[in-house]
This record gives structure tokens, C-alpha cells and sequence, in this order.
């Protein structure tokens, strides 16, 4: 589903990756650790061209991403994304924040829309919350109306960029748990988490990235939290777990 | 003692009749309020959608690199408006752009002021744009929105709330800056009182006749600014 070649990304002369290749197929649960700084944000942002590639190529679907003549609105239609920050607009009600991108790219009409809003409302338990504001909400409600509010794209794929980083610990759980049932669901996913438990539970594939290069990739988590190849990764594991 | 508070009514009465009802001289203050406000009022609307356009051109620059030859014509324009009085801008354009041109003189007002307050709408416009979190722009086009549409759907209308306090300001600091305008002989309120004081060579009631009025102006626009504020602060209710 996502082909990933070579890429390289600099800000000035700060290599922050280096080449890296790998496929992310329909159904993967990919999970990204690695120390701060080891570029698996920039990684994650290159896929959505949030941040633009300096050379390597991205395919998605079939597309390649990173060309010129590509569609980059198309393409994030198809590419869910949620935030460390949420990023939920301030100035609209939660169920305008969901329905805002479907209605403005009149993909549905605003009843369509707003039926599907309330459908996902209802489905995280937060259909209550559709008329109030943003900053209304707790930390963790606010990150799950941001992930539903990617949701209601019908995106292929979901980007997940430190989803749990900027939450108080007892709201971590419910965000994860979403994150869970998305899972189950079949959704594909891509994400950098520092939650290692979720990580085991729900990954069927982790990359660990260190120096702007994937160090290590293992196909199951559990033997890779279990026991590390690489050294770098050892050394994280054994400072994280 | 009463005497005096009555002798001091009378000549009140006296002074009042002098200044503002002998030969009907309470024209002239009316005549120079709705000129007044006319230009101020001109020069608001001309200030605020010329303004907005050159904090537009200037942001769309910063954040994407595009539209650099408006954003040189921009800066240009800033500098040479900020950095002269707006008196001499208005004498220039009255005396010497529309020197041989017969133009009504309180159309070259609105010109004047309005393109002096769009180079301080245009900062302030500028600097609730650029207040905004870049995580709000990386959202709106991570849902597929394109610039444009993010800019006029999440951008804009969080910093037109943000900038409101500093946009009422200018609309009092532009109503009082009108009362220059008798410099090009046009009859505005502030003018209109000089003419009484030159009528009666009395300067007191006249011109605290003109003051109070730019106060109450001032406090209607200033109740004005609150009420709008507080409609657009709705969202942020805990």
C-alpha cells in the first residue's frame, strides 16, 4: 500500500533521516519506536508530505507521492493523521470540527455528513459532546475526536504522531483503546508511540529507528521486546521498558 | 452666596447662547460630526479590506513563498506610510495628486486616512494570522483541505478573534487621527469648534464641547468592539 524508497530528508545540514526503505501493506499495524530525535516524527509527517522529502520516492497506492504532478490534497484525503496536539479547531463545535473537511470538499452533503459524525460520536461514547467546544473537553476526549475527526474522512490509512504523548497518564488508556478497536477493525495504521504495552498488544510489525535509519524491524513484536539484534535497540529497550 | 452660584449660571447661559445658538453656530458642530464620521467611517471600511489583502499577500509570502513581487510592493507600502505623518500624507494627496483634479474634498479624506489605517490593519491582521498554532494549518491540510480553503475555514477566523481588541483600537485611534483633516479646509468636528472659537474668542465651551463629543463617540465604539467580542469568545466557555 505504501512503498518507501531511499528517503532522505535534511533541514539545512541537519540529516534528520537518511534512507530508509520499507513496505507498510493493507492491514499492517506499524508500530515506530525509537529514541527523541531518532527522525521517526519526520518519517511519519514525509508520508502525508506534511514535511517534503528531499530525495527517495514514496508510493502510495499505486501513486507516486512525492512527484510533482501528484495531488497532495487528494492523496491526504485517503491518509488519516492525528496529532500529539490534537489540533482540534478552537473556534468549532465538535461535531462542526468532524463534518468541516467532508462538507467543505463536498465529498457528502452536510446531513450525510453530520449522520456520519454522530454515528462515530456515538460509537466512542461522546455523542453528548457534539454541539460544545473543543476546550470543553479532557485531554483524552479531545484525542479521540481528533482521531474520529480523521475517521470521518474514510481514510486508508492511519498516521498516528505520538497520539498519547501530550495526555495525562489516566486518560492514555481510553485513546489507546480506540486505538485498539481501530485495529481490530482492520484499519491500517502507522504510528510512533512511546507506549511500549501497545506496542506488543497491537503491532503485528515494529520499526526501530535511530540516526534518521530503521536500525531494526521485526515482524513480531513480541520476540522483538523479547530480544533485540540490534545494540542501539537493547540499549533503548533496556532505558524505556 | 447664592448670588454668586446665580451670577455664575448667568454668565453660563450667556457663554452657552454665544457659542452655540447665537446665529445658529451649533451647525458647525454638527456639520463637522457628520462629516466626521463620514470619513471615519470611509476610511474604516477602505482601511480594513485594504488592509486585510496586504497582511494576506504578506503571510501567503511568509509561510509559502509565493506572491514575492506584491510582498516587495507590500513592505514598500508599509514602510512609506508608517514612516511619514499622516498629515503630510493627507496634504500630499490633497495638494499635490489631486492638485488639478476636482474631487470632493472629503472623498481625498477617506483616501488619506483609509490608506494610512490599512498599513496598521495590515500588521495587525498580519500578527493574529502568524499567532495562530502552525498545528492548526497542519491539520486542516491533513484532512485534504488546500491552502486556501484551510486559511479561510480554520486560519481566518480564529485570528480575526484574536486581533479584535487591537482592531477596535485603531477604529479610535482613526476617528480622533480625522481630526486633522483642517488642514486641507475641510470642516470636520475639531475644525468646526475652532471656527466657533474664532467666532466668539472664547475657547472654552467650544472646545470641550468637541472634546465630549469625541469621548462619547469613542465609548459607543468601544461598547461596540466589547459586545462583538464577547459573541466571538462563545468557543472558548468552560
Amino acid at each position: 500500500m505504501i512503498e518507501i524508497n531511499g528517503l532522505t530528508k535534511s533541514f539545512g545540514s541537519l540529516d534528520v533521516l537518511r534512507g530508509i526503505t520499507t513496505t507498510i501493506s493493507k492491514g499492517d499495524k506499524v508500530v515506530i519506536i525509537g529514541p527523541s530525535g531518532s527522525g521517526k516524527s519526520t518519517f511519519l509527517r514525509c508520508l502525508n508530505l506534511l514535511e517534503t522529502p528531499t530525495a527517495g520516492e514514496i508510493w502510495f497506492e499505486g501513486e507516486q507521492i512525492n512527484a510533482p504532478k501528484c495531488n497532495v490534497d487528494l492523496l491526504r484525503r485517503k491518509m488519516g493523521m492525528v496529532f500529539q496536539h490534537f489540533n482540534l479547531f478552537p473556534h468549532l463545535t465538535i461535531l462542526q470540527n468532524i463534518t468541516l473537511a467532508p462538507i467543505t470538499l463536498k465529498l457528502k452533503t452536510k446531513a450525510e455528513a453530520e449522520a456520519r459524525a454522530m454515528d462515530l460520536l456515538k460509537r466512542i461514547g461522546l455523542a453528548d459532546k457534539a454541539k460544545t467546544y473543543p476546550a470543553m473537553l479532557s485531554g483524552g476526549q479531545k484525542q479521540r475526536i481528533a482521531i474520529v475527526r480523521a475517521l470521518a474522512m474514510d481514510p486508508d490509512v492511519m498516521l498516528f504522531d505520538e497520539p498519547t504523548s501530550a495526555l495525562d497518564p489516566e486518560m492514555v488508556g481510553e485513546v489507546l483503546q480506540l486505538m485498539k478497536e481501530l485495529a481490530d477493525d482492520g484499519m491500517t495504521m502507522v504510528c510512533v508511540t512511546h507506549e511500549m504495552g501497545f506496542a506488543k498488544e497491537v503491532a503485528n510489525r515494529v520499526l526501530f529507528m535511530d540516526e534518521g535509519v530503521i536500525m531494526e524491524e521485526s515482524r513480531s513484536p513480541a520476540e522483538f521486546f523479547a530480544n533485540p539484534q540490534n545494540p542501539r535497540a537493547r540499549e533503548f529497550l533496556s532505558k524505556v521498558l | 452666596m447664592l448670588d454668586s452660584i446665580a451670577a455664575w449660571f448667568a454668565d453660563f447661559g450667556s457663554s452657552f447662547y454665544d457659542n452655540f445658538i447665537k446665529d445658529y453656530r451649533w451647525k458647525y458642530l454638527t456639520t463637522g460630526l457628520t462629516n466626521t464620521l463620514l470619513i471615519t467611517l470611509g476610511a474604516l471600511i477602505l482601511g480594513i479590506v485594504l488592509g486585510f489583502l496586504i497582511a494576506v499577500v504578506r503571510t501567503t509570502h511568509d509561510k509559502t513563498g509565493r506572491l514575492g513581487f506584491l510582498n516587495v510592493i507590500a513592505k514598500l507600502y508599509l514602510t512609506i506610510i508608517r514612516g511619514t505623518p499622516v498629515v503630510v500624507q493627507l496634504m500630499i494627496i490633497y495638494f499635490v495628486i489631486f492638485a488639478a483634479v476636482d474631487i470632493n474634498i472629503i472623498l481625498v479624506a477617506i483616501i488619506s486616512f483609509g490608506l494610512n489605517s490599512a498599513a496598521y490593519v495590515a500588521e495587525i491582521f498580519r500578527s493574529g494570522i502568524m499567532s495562530i498554532d502552525p498545528g492548526q494549518m497542519e491539520a486542516g491540510r491533513s484532512l485534504g483541505l488546500n491552502y486556501t480553503q484551510t486559511t479561510w475555514k480554520i486560519i481566518m477566523p480564529q485570528a480575526v478573534k484574536n486581533v479584535l481588541p487591537a482592531l477596535g483600537n485603531e477604529m479610535i485611534t482613526l476617528l480622533k487621527e480625522t481630526s486633522v483633516a483642517g488642514y486641507i479646509g475641510l470642516q470636520d468636528l475639531t475644525k468646526g469648534g475652532d471656527i466657533i472659537r474664532s467666532r466668539t474668542y472664547e475657547a472654552f465651551l467650544p472646545l470641550i464641547a468637541v472634546a465630549i463629543i469625541y469621548l462619547v463617540m469613542v465609548l459607543i465604539l468601544q461598547y461596540a468592539v466589547n459586545c462583538l467580542e464577547r459573541r466571538l469568545r462563545q468557543s472558548d466557555r468552560n
